[in-house]
């Protein structure tokens, strides 16, 4: 478990907050609250950093850490913000055979984030994926709704670059 | 509850429906072994070690939540459930760091003895991808290391159930799965209360507390330190269980002469600075009745528990007696009164406690416990680690005298300073006292005996001079969650409250000898250990602590009154306000 090297800055606003409460509020006295809360959460910010599971710790009065635990239990939730390029390469097996992960370590290295992160600016975030179908065209990568196929390690950058 | 007819291998047993397969089996004198259950608090499942077969059943069932049911026929040790337990086993330890001739545990670990109870020659054949954990050896009283955990969970159920404090548990899923805090946090940076329950019922050696043996046999052999010990209550009542005494069996004696043959130049007791707490304490109480102070008082002489309300319920430190703990007050005194009557310099004193708590090596360091220019304690050792000093200096512990006396002046104690490590057992001394001096008669009987028992919250009222005194005892600090939530509703109106950390008190502190899931599960250790303590308190002469003649001398001739000035500065202290999470700043990557 490496700390990510790039933190997005959390940025607040009231009217999120407010929704945020809202949401704690209506769950607050049921059983089983956590998980929806959450996604809730989540389809407000986008992500939940430390600074949403701390207000829905306070706010459902469950520690921080069972919170974490969820959190990173599913895949679903995410620790960081997506970018405005959401960078998604396919692990699957057609292209983890045809040199994804070179593919992907290409990207970490370029853009500094490992996958699951976003970089500081929000412009892009890396993910992984399984098999999106495409695999005569392995390996593949997907930013946004433009498919790469057959990429090579290094042609990652001048990809990235097209999109700075 | 009802009887049903059960068949444990093909014999025939009546057993109380609702039971589970294991506490049957049990009745039965078959004890199926466990590694993940605590019962009550971790009844999951998850470790598959209490496997057995039952008749019809469509795989092996786990015995520790299976319910029996009438006509049912239960197998406990087929080739199917050993082969199975065997496997279990073998799958663990290919994860695990398996230097055991370095491990803390070794000798004492469950695994360990599971792996040997079932013949493991081949500790490696399912060996594969290992993960590496750091060590977390933040906090002051323990170290995590996760290269030895088995995610049973025991230290998870514990922080969050008995405690309400919940700073640890499972991270990520799959091979990832660790036990550790939010966002990976250390352990130094979370709400921990240093309690160390967490160690007291982790099976191997993942989870252990620092130790300070080396330090203090280096200091035992440096000739230009004085090096006194003090021992707490509690740990007389514990430490038998270390040289393999049944639980419960008191051995003050022997204790003072193995802490005597180590080299310590003066074998004190903790219970005398017990009494010495009374005194301060049954003072504040009564000053606070009648001045009008902040009601309910609440006792201080737990550090898990002061810790506790430090981080959860800051708005609650006006009610914390200001007295310190009785370890601190020991130090205090012995660095001032002792050494001035010693003629040694509170600088050459070594002054090591010997406590049934790791938050002890956390009160050691707070701000304000330092009222003579150095540490009240240099050093606070658990129950434990004694042993293990008896032990490294081949003392033969079950041989030792059974009679033996602590040394003067600061050995004598009184009942009530006994009692202080059962749950109810300061209340009660305080009672002892705090009555006496309020009504100026003596007490008829000295035992207040409502308020004695290992339940969780205990209530009692006693008309004391005319006013009816509300008191309430709790002990694991989710009850004084729920206490102090029932407090600051108004739905309750205590005037005295007695907190401590540990379920059961401190006989029941995270710092004493462990025993195996085999049998905290089966035998009410807090009980027993309490009971040792009772016995001592109806044994000694003196059962009051403002009858203790060296407490009056001790007053006579230096502090003069209880509350006094100079008794402020040596034996009482401040608490301050402590964030949830240190700065939370690095957030780790998920995988």
């Amino acid at each position: 478990m490496k700390a990510a090297q790039n933190i997005v800055p959390f940025s607040n606003d009231p009217a999120k907050e407010e929704r945020l409460q809202g949401i704690i509020d209506k769950y607050k006295e049921e059983k089983g609250a956590l998980i929806p809360v959450l996604q809730q959460a989540q389809d407000i910010y986008g992500y939940l950093p430390i600074e949403v599971q701390m207000a829905v710790a306070k706010g459902l009065d469950v520690p921080l850490e069972k919170i974490y635990g969820v959190v990173t239990f599913y895949s679903f939730f995410n620790l960081y913000p997506k970018g405005n390029y959401q960078i998604s390469v396919c692990l699957g097996t057609a292209c983890y055979v045809k040199g994804s992960r070179k593919v992907l370590d290409c990207l970490q290295e370029t853009l500094n984030i490992e996958p699951g992160q976003c970089t500081t600016d929000r412009s892009f975030s890396l993910d992984t994926c399984r098999c999106i179908g495409a695999c005569g065209l392995a390996p593949v990568m997907l930013i946004n709704d433009d498919v790469y196929g057959r990429v090579l390690p290094a042609e990652v950058p001048e990809i990235i670059a097209k999109y700075q | 509850m009802a009887d049903v007819t059960i068949k444990i291998n093909n014999v025939e047993y009546q057993v109380p429906e609702g039971s589970t397969i294991l506490e049957a089996a049990r009745m039965a004198n078959i004890h199926i072994p466990t590694l993940c259950f605590l019962k009550d608090i971790n009844e999951i499942g998850a470790c598959r070690m209490c496997v057995v077969e039952v008749k019809g059943a469509k795989g092996l069932v786990t015995s520790c939540v299976y319910p029996v049911a009438d006509g049912m026929e239960v197998f406990t040790h087929t080739k199917r459930v050993i082969d199975s337990r065997v496997k279990n086993l073998q799958l663990l330890l290919s994860t695990h760091n398996r230097e055991c001739l370095s491990c803390v545990r070794s000798g004492s670990c469950e695994l360990q003895s599971l792996c040997r109870l079932y013949d493991i020659r081949e500790d490696s054949i399912y060996d594969g991808e290992k993960p590496k954990y750091e060590l977390d050896g933040s906090a002051v009283h323990l170290v995590r290391d996760n290269n030895k955990c088995i995610l049973c969970r025991r230290c998870v159920a514990v922080c969050e159930k008995n405690q309400g404090v919940g700073v640890i548990g499972p991270n990520e899923r799959g091979f990832a799965t660790n036990i550790g805090s939010a966002f990976n946090m250390k352990l130094a940076d979370t709400s921990c209360v240093c309690c160390g329950q967490c160690i007291a019922v982790c099976p191997t050696g993942a989870l252990a507390e620092k130790d300070n043996t080396i330090e203090v046999f280096t200091a035992i052999e440096d000739p230009t330190k004085h090096v006194i010990v003090q021992v707490a209550p509690s740990v007389r009542a514990g430490l038998g269980e270390e040289f393999g005494m049944p639980i419960g069996v008191g051995v003050e004696g022997q204790m003072i002469n193995a802490l005597r043959a180590l080299g310590f130049d003066k074998v004190f007791d903790t219970n005398f600075s017990a009494d010495l707490t009374i005194m301060e304490e049954a003072n504040e109480f009564i000053q606070r009745v009648q001045n009008g102070g902040k009601l309910p008082l609440i006792t201080s002489c737990s550090p898990g528990w002061i810790k506790y309300c430090e981080h959860y319920h800051p708005d609650m430190i006006p009610h914390l007696s200001s007295c310190k703990s009785p370890q601190q007050m020991f130090g205090a005194i012995a660095k001032s009164y002792y050494a001035e009557k010693a003629g040694i310099d509170p600088k050459d004193i070594v002054m090591v406690s010997i406590m049934p708590c790791t938050a002890k090596k956390f009160e050691i360091g707070r701000d304000d416990q330092a009222a003579n220019g150095v540490p009240d304690v240099d050093y606070a050792l658990t129950t434990r680690e004694l042993a293990r000093m008896i032990k490294r200096a081949n003392i033969d512990f079950l041989k030792l005298p059974k009679e033996g006396v602590f040394d003067d002046p600061l050995g004598k104690s009184t009942g009530a300073g006994v009692i202080f490590g059962a749950t109810g057992g300061v209340m009660e001394a305080a009672l002892r006292t705090a009555v006496e001096k309020l009504t100026g008669k003596e007490l008829e009987n000295v035992e207040f005996t409502e308020i004695r028992g290992t339940d969780g919250i205990k209530e009692a009222t006693y008309n004391v001079a005319g006013m009816d005194v509300n008191i309430c005892v709790c002990s694991g600090t989710a009850n004084a969650n729920k206490v102090l939530n029932m407090v600051k509703s108004g739905e309750k109106n205590y005037h005295f409250i007695e907190v401590m950390c540990c379920p059961g008190g401190c006989v029941n502190g995270g710092g004493q000898p462990k025993q195996p899931a085999e049998v905290r599960n089966f035998v009410d250790i807090k009980a027993l250990r309490a009971k040792a303590l009772y016995d001592l308190d109806k044994e000694r002469p003196i059962r009051k602590s403002h009858e203790n003649p060296d407490i009056i001398a001790l007053y006579d001739d230096f502090l003069g009154e209880p509350g006094s000035h100079k008794a402020h500065a040596l034996l009482h202290t401040s608490y301050i306000t402590r964030p949830m999470y240190n700065d939370p700043k690095s957030h780790p990557v998920k995988k």
